[in-house]
């Protein structure tokens, strides 16, 4: 740290340098850049399925929003790590993100971009768009591909109202970065590809909230019932799925009472059916 | 003695009167606790440049004199706010850790540049109740002090201090508290700013996530129109005590310093 007689009319601290830019992650890569995930040295070998691992996520848009929904389970290797992990983040009152891969790091870039986020609305005094939030991420997922490599792969869905449109708009990625726009719903983890079979058949345009919920969590019983890795819905110990609904009122994560009841009319129709709802060939 | 000399004790008290002629020409800026956490009312008829922010999620700024001078304060604040909250956890960002920091530099600022900041900020914390609420002010020598109930600063701040005493009761319902803050800042015999010239914010201890929230538009307008109506009432019959001197300067005379905060 240089003399303080450097800085700005006399400001003792480096913190108050202004970089020129309002983004939080620069900051921190000028300030403390080994708190930023992806900047450590690489690793001797890959780390492969020794650390947990997050998996499904789904979302689709709804009429007047979106909504977010992703399973519990964490798994390493044939290992499950844990039962009840939370892989859907709130990142403002407007967005959400979901995470698949690396548990541990998705978790810190979820932190990191919820704090980006904040920081730039707080130093400029405005929201940013949803698209410069959609690119953000996809700055943020790039500048770890040189983890990715090394195993820690991370690739978010991220879902956001935008006010422009009255509606929800999702943005896929992949370890490069991104954002790829989704149209109407998608979904990302190991049980994506039997999700997205569900979603295909399941997803109504302009449905409601709740059918669109039901509609994501008869998606993720599909993922969890063809993928290992993808937990379902946990009856004896009342473990649901999270689910979070974006709409022009704000961010809502549904509490477990209220995921609770939608689980139990998804099991209901399940005891009679087991392969779900089925959709109508004409 | 060198030619030119100035002594210290000299020094240090030019110094604090320039500051203190530049902090006394802007208005005034009040912060008090309400009901459900603390309010912030300055009146500004400037959209774009704020004198009320959030710093973080239960922590709110409020600054009156040179813009520039608090804006970098303000900025340097949002900075050293998110930084710990990313490094340890958000529960962990305290107004009294960004006092500190403000004091500091301040103090430094006051010593060792020859011009000091005008400035007089408040960094205020709300929290689960209003025992664990805290209100500090900053002076623009690094002095902290912890203030409880209500802070008047800037412009004629005794005089304003004064008068929101009268007004002020702990746990104020919203609108009244907003409605004392008015009667605090304008000029006895005075004409009350209208809506769009306030710039108004609450720290709300019952909000998720971010508890700090702006007033303005038709919401404001309800709780001004709600606050004068009960006001009306119950001091009907103490306004002819009231001394009336309509005689007096406006609360803010327009310097001859464009401090970019006044408009």
């Amino acid at each position: 740290m240089g003399s303080h007689r450097d800085l700005p009319a006399g400001m003792v601290n480096h913190i108050f340098t202004n970089s020129g830019i309002s983004s939080f992650t620069e900051f921190v890569g000028s300030y403390a850049p080994d708190l930023l995930p992806g900047r450590n040295e690489t690793l001797a070998t890959p780390v492969g399925d020794h650390v947990p691992h997050a998996t499904t996520i789904v979302a689709a848009t709804c009429a007047g929003g979106v909504v977010m929904a992703g399973d519990r389970r964490a798994t390493s290797g044939n290992i499950i790590s844990q039962r009840d992990m939370e892989k859907v983040f709130r990142t403002d009152d407007y967005s959400c993100m979901g995470i698949a891969g690396a548990a541990s790091t998705g978790i810190e870039m979820a932190r990191l971009y919820r704090v980006e986020l904040e920081h730039y609305e707080k130093m400029e005094g405005r929201t940013l768009s949803v698209a410069g939030k959609a690119n953000r991420l996809a700055t943020m997922i790039r500048g770890n591909l040189g983890m990715a490599m090394q195993g820690l792969v991370v690739v978010p869905l991220f879902a956001a109202y935008d006010p422009e449109v009255d509606g929800g708009r999702i943005f896929g990625y992949d370890v490069g970065g991104g954002p790829y726009e989704q149209q109407q719903y998608h979904s990302i983890g190991s049980g994506s590809i039997f999700a997205r079979g569900s979603l295909k058949k399941l997803y109504r345009e302009n449905a409601s909230p709740e059918e669109i919920i039901l509609v994501l969590i008869n998606a993720l019983y599909d993922a969890a019932d063809d993928d290992s890795a993808t937990g379902g819905p946990d009856v004896t110990r009342r473990i649901w799925p999270v689910v979070a609904q974006i709409t022009a009122d704000g961010f809502h994560r549904l509490s477990d009472e209220e995921v609770g009841g939608h689980v139990q009319t998804v099991l209901e129709t399940r005891m009679s059916s087991p392969d779900g709802p089925v959709a109508p060939l004409r | 003695m060198p030619f030119g000399y100035v002594s210290p004790e000299q020094q240090m008290r030019d110094k604090a009167d320039y500051a203190r002629k530049g902090i006394a020409r802007g208005r005034s800026v009040v912060v008090l606790q309400y009901e459900h956490g603390i309010l912030f009312v300055a009146p500004n008829p400037s959209r774009a440049l704020h004198k009320i922010s959030e710093i973080y999620d239960r922590i709110g700024f409020a600054a009156v004199g040179r813009y520039n001078e608090f804006e970098a304060l303000r900025l340097g604040g949002i900075r050293y706010a998110d930084i710990n909250g990313y490094n340890y956890a958000r529960d962990d960002v305290t107004a009294r850790g960004l006092a500190n920091l403000y004091a500091q530099n301040l103090g430094q600022i006051f010593t060792e540049s020859p011009k000091p900041f005008e400035v007089e900020i408040v960094v205020a914390e709300v929290g689960d109740s209003s025992e664990e609420d805290h209100i500090y002010r900053l002076t623009f020598d690094g002095s902290v002090f912890d203030e409880t109930g209500l802070v008047a600063m800037g412009g004629q701040a005794e005089a304003v201090a004064g008068r929101l005493k009268e007004r002020y009761s702990e746990g104020l319902p919203l609108a009244e508290a907003l409605e004392a803050a008015l009667f605090a800042l304008t000029e006895p015999g005075g004409e009350r700013s209208p809506a769009s010239q306030l710039e108004v914010a609450v720290l709300d201890r019952n909000r998720p996530h971010r508890k700090f929230l702006r007033l303005n538009g038709p919401r404001l307008e309800r709780l001004l129109a709600e606050g004068a109506g009960g006001a009306t009432q119950e001091t009907a019959p103490e306004a002819p005590g009231t001394p009336q001197t309509p005689d007096l300067p406006p609360t803010a005379p327009e310097g001859d310093l464009d401090t970019g905060s006044n408009g």
